[in-house]
């Protein structure tokens, strides 16, 4: 009883830690785009985090842990509809299991659910329109998300593998579901008017630099919980080391990072030192808990470099990413993964093996899904403003409302 | 009477403010503007590099009695120059009349 006391509690800080990352995306994303549309972003990361936590209790939860196995009643077999605990001869089951309370389960996994729509929005800031976004977060966080998570998280067949596919806390689950679905979005979307101007690639510099710094800084924080939290209990060793890795990492990412764009543009560029230390922590996330410190600073610092190449490839390839969540989140989500294969406690080939086989499960599912959806949305109603709304701003036309009334310095 | 309009660096507007003092000249207007003009200004985002020609700079409006006209523009040239493109212009031009509104004079001593 104790010890379910002693895990729980810290359970209960990690999903407040988790919970705060929030915060975290909204700063970056704001920080990192123009003022004209800091209302539409604030909005659609506080629409996320309500309506994905609410669309988590009604089906995520049970969809993404169906109790495969034994006995397995498969997706929605014990519950349709919303949480409730499970009872052990008619009381509460408060050894649910080891870790946690069977409540504290469904709040710590809710928090991370949404995130994966946050990465998205992220993206597509400055040119989508609202409500095709808010149908598309119902559907990837309410469906998507959980179907794929069940495949591993759930015990489904990546589970099951011979050498089970490993993501411990979701460079792929968490992070690359959002990578995909950006990448998507973004092709689908097409660039910000100006992105793209005579044949050239123009910058379109954010607002707030220190609201991106401190929204990196929280979500380094954040990781805390996400990657602590994820031990699933309060074990001394496995979360210690586990919070080592974690902010070796993600030091090792932004200092490699910021090293590489210095070399290769001739500036120390901050906003690339922010990018490299997310790029570290998606990295060391699938396999925090089975690295050495040694092994956590390597994978930090190709996830630095990867960053670099991977925000000036995708703009070569036309692709606009305002806050470089395509190059964090699904680059680096995949290194992570992968990394898994080559460092640490699992390495192995067959281990590589079985990440190749998750990653490219999780691409298909992902990319079929959001194309199905982001497409359809396209053809319908339509997924971007238009183009006065966009040169205006999304604030002043989706919301008739101003970030900063009393603070207006740029026309455009 | 007459009116000496200058565009200066702001990094210069409290050596002109200071200079402009000690000639006796107290009293001038100034804001901040935004021009075009031949300097570029070099940034990097994200690693792409971009170069904006919007300057920016501190401008202030004098107006002199004709006595003052030449210590005033004086003044600015030597207080406010670095001898690097991009220091600015002065304009000079006339005034017709000055009121003091409170007390509704006119003429040059309304300056003072």
């Amino acid at each position: 009883m104790e010890l379910l006391t002693i895990n729980n509690v810290w359970m209960m800080i990690c999903t407040a830690l988790v919970f705060f990352m929030h915060l975290g995306f909204a700063f970056l994303e704001i920080g990192l785009t123009r003022q004209k549309n800091t209302i539409n972003i604030l909005f659609k990361n506080i629409f996320i985090i309500t309506v994905g936590l609410l669309l988590y209790a009604l089906v995520g939860f049970n969809l993404m842990y169906p109790n495969w196995g034994a006995n397995s009643a498969g997706y929605l077999g014990d519950f349709i509809f919303g949480i409730s605990e499970p009872l052990k001869n008619g009381t509460l089951d408060l050894a649910y299991n080891q870790g946690y309370t069977y409540w504290t389960d469904f709040l710590f996994q809710g928090m991370f659910a949404a995130t994966a729509a946050t990465i998205v929005s992220g993206a597509v800031a400055e040119r989508m329109k609202i409500l095709p976004f808010m149908i598309f977060t119902v559907l990837y966080v309410g469906f998507v998300y959980p179907i794929a998570g069940s495949w591993k998280w759930g015990g489904g067949f990546l589970d099951q593998l011979a050498t089970p596919f490993y993501d411990f806390a979701g460079s792929t689950l968490v992070h690359s579901v959002g990578g995909w679905a950006a990448l998507v979005a973004v092709s689908l979307l097409g660039a910000r008017i100006g992105k793209f101007e005579n044949g050239k690639t123009q910058a379109i510099p954010g607002h707030n630099i220190p609201i991106a710094t401190a929204g990196v800084l929280i979500l380094w924080l954040g990781w805390f919980g996400f990657n602590g939290g994820s031990v699933l209990s309060a074990d001394p060793e496995l979360t210690s080391i586990t919070l080592v890795t974690t902010c070796l990492a993600a030091a090792a990412g932004g200092v490699v990072a910021v090293l590489a764009s210095t070399i290769m543009y001739k500036n120390l560029d901050l906003t690339m030192f922010l990018n490299g230390i997310l790029g570290g922590l998606v990295g060391i996330t699938a396999g925090a808990d089975q690295m050495s410190p040694m092994d956590a600073i390597l994978i930090g610092a190709v996830a630095g470099v990867l960053i670099v190449f991977a925000v000036s490839l995708i703009d070569k390839l036309k692709l606009d990413d305002p806050v470089g969540a395509i190059a964090v989140h699904l680059v680096c989500g995949i290194w992570g993964t992968l990394a898994v294969g080559l460092f640490g406690n699992l390495a192995s080939g067959a281990q590589f093996l079985s990440q190749l086989i998750g990653v490219a499960c999780y691409a298909v599912f992902c990319i079929a899904t959001s194309f199905i959806i982001i497409f359809t949305l396209k053809k319908t109603i339509g997924i971007r403003v238009s183009e006065k709304e966009e040169v205006e701003g999304l604030d002043a036309h989706e919301h008739g409302m101003d970030a900063y009334p009393d603070f207006r310095l740029n026309e455009y | 009477m007459k009116k000496i309009e200058a565009v200066i660096r702001k990094s210069k507007y409290r050596a002109v403010k200071e200079a402009l003092h000690d000639v006796g000249v107290n009293f001038f207007s100034y804001w901040d503007v935004t021009g075009l003009g031949n300097e570029k200004e070099g940034h990097v985002y994200r690693g792409i590099s971009y170069s904006t020609s919007d300057i920016q700079r501190r401008y202030i409006s004098i107006v002199v009695n004709d006595d003052f006209e030449e210590i005033t523009i004086k003044t600015i040239l030597k207080s406010s120059s670095t001898g690097e493109v991009g220091d600015g212009k002065i304009f000079v031009s006339d005034i017709k009349e000055a009121y003091r509104i409170r007390t509704g004079e006119k003429g040059g001593k309304t300056l003072n």
